[in-house]
């Protein structure tokens, strides 16, 4: 078990540098950059432009850059103002001693930003999870084990039209219903914005999360419980299904020790890569209903150009990504002690 | 496979047998089209996409011609008109275009991406897929890893970045979304060779002498022929849900090239005014990727050789 997660964490090194790698080339390819939008202002001095790019090390060539951005540029000297000494050392640390770099655009650390940001994303996705599985893994159960019955029939039309409804309108759906012509719900947001008090206040926020949790789960419930539905129906055909029968079990107790049991583990890997997208897979939602998640800190990062705040949330959800394939393949080890870890 | 048959032949009367071992073979396609013609959701899903995509390439001009509305006239004194008003069908925008013309001029640019996209995927998926699976090896390990990488930037995250630097066309946009989109067809037809070459047609096929490019289309294209598509229909629907999603964020399609996402997006800013505009453009995509999803379903089951009579 020791050896086996060792064994993942090292694997995982190489594809975080790939990740970090492609994504910082990519970023540097786009058009646009951060300076510009800061400066730009005709009294501006245009040196002092090109003071601010020295000083953010922006003047250097990409692959420097990603040297810098990863691990620092406080061991180099930077000429600053231009005149081809070097003035002063850099003041980064790098990614890889826990220095993500400073917003370009908001002047805070990006980890400070993040980290701001996280409890919303959580709030919306771990609730989202857990009732997307839960009910999922619930109607693909009791539609497998009525198999070709009415409810077996909606759950299945039900799971197609849940995949193919654009998530993204069913929420202006919702709120066009619930927030523009009944005005029960409010339209956006996570909690009153004329609130007093700081902090965060579950109470407060709960008529704000009824809408985006809906089409969230609602997008979990027709995956989970469309595989749940075929993996218990393939495991019902099995010959040790037959003998459990035959040798008197009662259904339930079939159902629950025989099948569940074996249409879960192909299941639970579903859940590690859906803990991995906690953190990204809610950007459209967030969009939509003005949640201040990572999701919508990523969206405006990129509209902004904000460099350093880009490469934080790609970086946090890669790992987020590979923690939950990590989890994924130690839950299939719990699950199925054929597999030995 | 052997055994299984025995024990179901148990259960089957003397005459079926008899039907059944003097019946004709058929081959896949001719089992696969019996079996469509049965399938009444799968051909009207079928039927509804041709609908939608000739009347997305014919109808616009037609109907800017026959009624006089324009998708692009902008109109001051027509705006937010519901539908059914004069001869605006689903009303107008906030500009006063006419909607329906808009959404069909939108389906062209959808509907092009989804069937570009999905193509151009799923060609670079087969093959990346068959050389990886056939010739394993260093090629095979290259491509895992790339696909380990690509796969764990979250998707969005790439599309996002990749349609800032190239200003999406709906051209562009084809390529992107193809070049990013090969990924789950490569492992699965990976995963599909990997099995089907341990099998004793492929080597028997080897052991004769049969070069390697002609194991690959002669013996392994034809068998992963019906996975690909299936996962061809299914990825044209995603791709519409995809694109339409990037448009609305405001990263897809621009304005005032029509898609059905960047619709939305307008629509937005006019929840209280024009409820027509948000409700059509967002059936239009569910209608849309509903029958790719359906036609997918449907030619899964017929393609399925193991499938229960």
């Amino acid at each position: 078990m020791n050896s086996f997660l060792a064994r993942r964490l090292l694997q995982a090194i190489p594809t975080l540098f790939g990740i970090s790698l492609l994504s910082f080339m990519l970023m540097l390819a786009t058009p646009g950059d951060p300076i510009t939008t800061i400066t730009f202002r005709p009294s501006n001095d245009p040196g002092a432009a090109e003071i601010l790019r020295r000083q953010l090390g922006l003047d250097q060539p990409p692959l420097i850059q990603y040297v810098y951005w990863l691990i620092g540029n406080d061991w180099v000297r930077m000429d600053v103002d231009g005149d081809g000494e070097d003035d002063v050392y850099g003041t980064r640390r790098g990614v890889l001693r826990g220095d993500f770099g400073q917003s370009i655009q908001l002047k805070r650390p990006v980890w400070e930003l993040i980290t701001e940001r996280v409890p919303a994303t959580l709030l919306l996705s771990l609730p989202s999870i857990a009732i997307g599985y839960m009910a999922g893994i619930l109607i693909g159960l009791l539609a497998a084990s009525n198999h070709q019955s009415w409810f077996d029939q909606l759950a299945r039309v039900l799971s197609v039209a849940g995949n193919a409804i654009p998530n993204f309108w069913l929420g202006m759906v919702l709120i066009l219903i619930f927030s523009v012509n009944l005005n029960w719900l409010p339209m956006g947001g996570m909690r009153d914005i004329t609130q007093r008090q700081a902090g965060f206040n579950l109470m407060n926020s709960l008529p704000y999360m009824i809408m985006p949790v809906m089409v969230f789960s609602l997008s979990i419930v027709s995956s989970v419980s469309r595989y749940t539905r075929t993996q218990i129906l393939e495991v019902l055909e099995q010959d040790y299904v037959r003998t459990a029968r035959a040798k008197g079990l009662s259904s339930g107790k079939v159902l629950r020790v025989h099948v569940m049991r074996n249409a879960l583990i192909p299941i639970a890997t579903l859940i590690g890569p859906s803990i991995g997208f906690l953190l990204s897979g809610a950007v459209i939602i967030e969009q939509v209903f003005s949640w201040p998640g990572l999701g919508r800190l990523a969206i405006e990062a990129v509209s902004q150009r904000d460099y350093p705040v880009i490469m934080g949330t790609v970086v946090i959800s890669g790992v987020m990504y590979l923690i939950g394939l990590i989890i994924s393949d130690i839950l299939y080890g719990l699950i199925d002690p054929r597999i030995r870890l | 496979m052997a055994a299984s048959a025995n024990r179901d032949s148990a259960n089957v009367p003397m005459s079926e047998i008899v039907r059944l071992e003097t019946q004709k073979p058929r081959s896949l396609t001719t089992e696969a089209l019996a079996h469509l013609r049965r399938d009444r959701l799968t051909l009207f899903a079928i039927g509804m996409l041709v609908l939608l995509t000739l009347a997305c390439v014919v109808l616009p001009p037609i109907i800017e011609n026959q009624l006089e509305v324009s998708a692009t006239r902008t109109n001051v004194i027509d705006r937010y008109k519901p539908p059914g008003t004069d001869n605006y069908f689903l009303g107008t925008d906030a500009l006063g275009r006419d909607q329906f013309t808009r959404l069909l001029y939108g389906g062209r640019v959808s509907l092009g991406v989804a069937y570009g996209a999905s193509l151009m995927s799923i060609t670079i998926g087969v093959v990346i897929g068959m050389m990886a699976g056939f010739y394993g090896g260093l090629f095979d390990d290259a491509v895992n890893s790339f696909i380990a990488i690509l796969s764990s930037i979250p998707t969005l995250f790439l599309l996002i970045l990749v349609s800032v630097i190239f200003n999406p066309t709906p051209q562009v946009l084809i390529i992107l979304l193809g070049l990013l989109g090969w990924i789950t067809t490569c492992r699965l037809v990976r995963g599909e060779v990997l099995a089907l070459k341990e099998r004793d047609f492929i080597v028997a096929a080897q052991s004769l002498g049969a070069p390697s490019h002609q194991i690959l289309l002669r013996h392994l294209l034809p068998n992963v022929l019906s996975l690909v598509i299936v996962t061809l229909t299914i990825d044209a629907g995603s791709l519409i849900l995809i694109e339409s999603g990037l448009s609305f964020l405001g990263l897809g399609v621009r304005p005032p090239t029509p898609s059905w996402g960047n619709m939305l997006t307008d629509a937005r800013s006019s929840l209280a005014t024009g409820q027509h505009l948000i409700i059509w453009p967002g059936i239009m995509i569910f209608v849309t990727v509903l029958c790719f999803f359906l036609v997918g379903d449907g030619l899964r089951d017929a393609l399925d050789p193991r499938r229960k009579r």
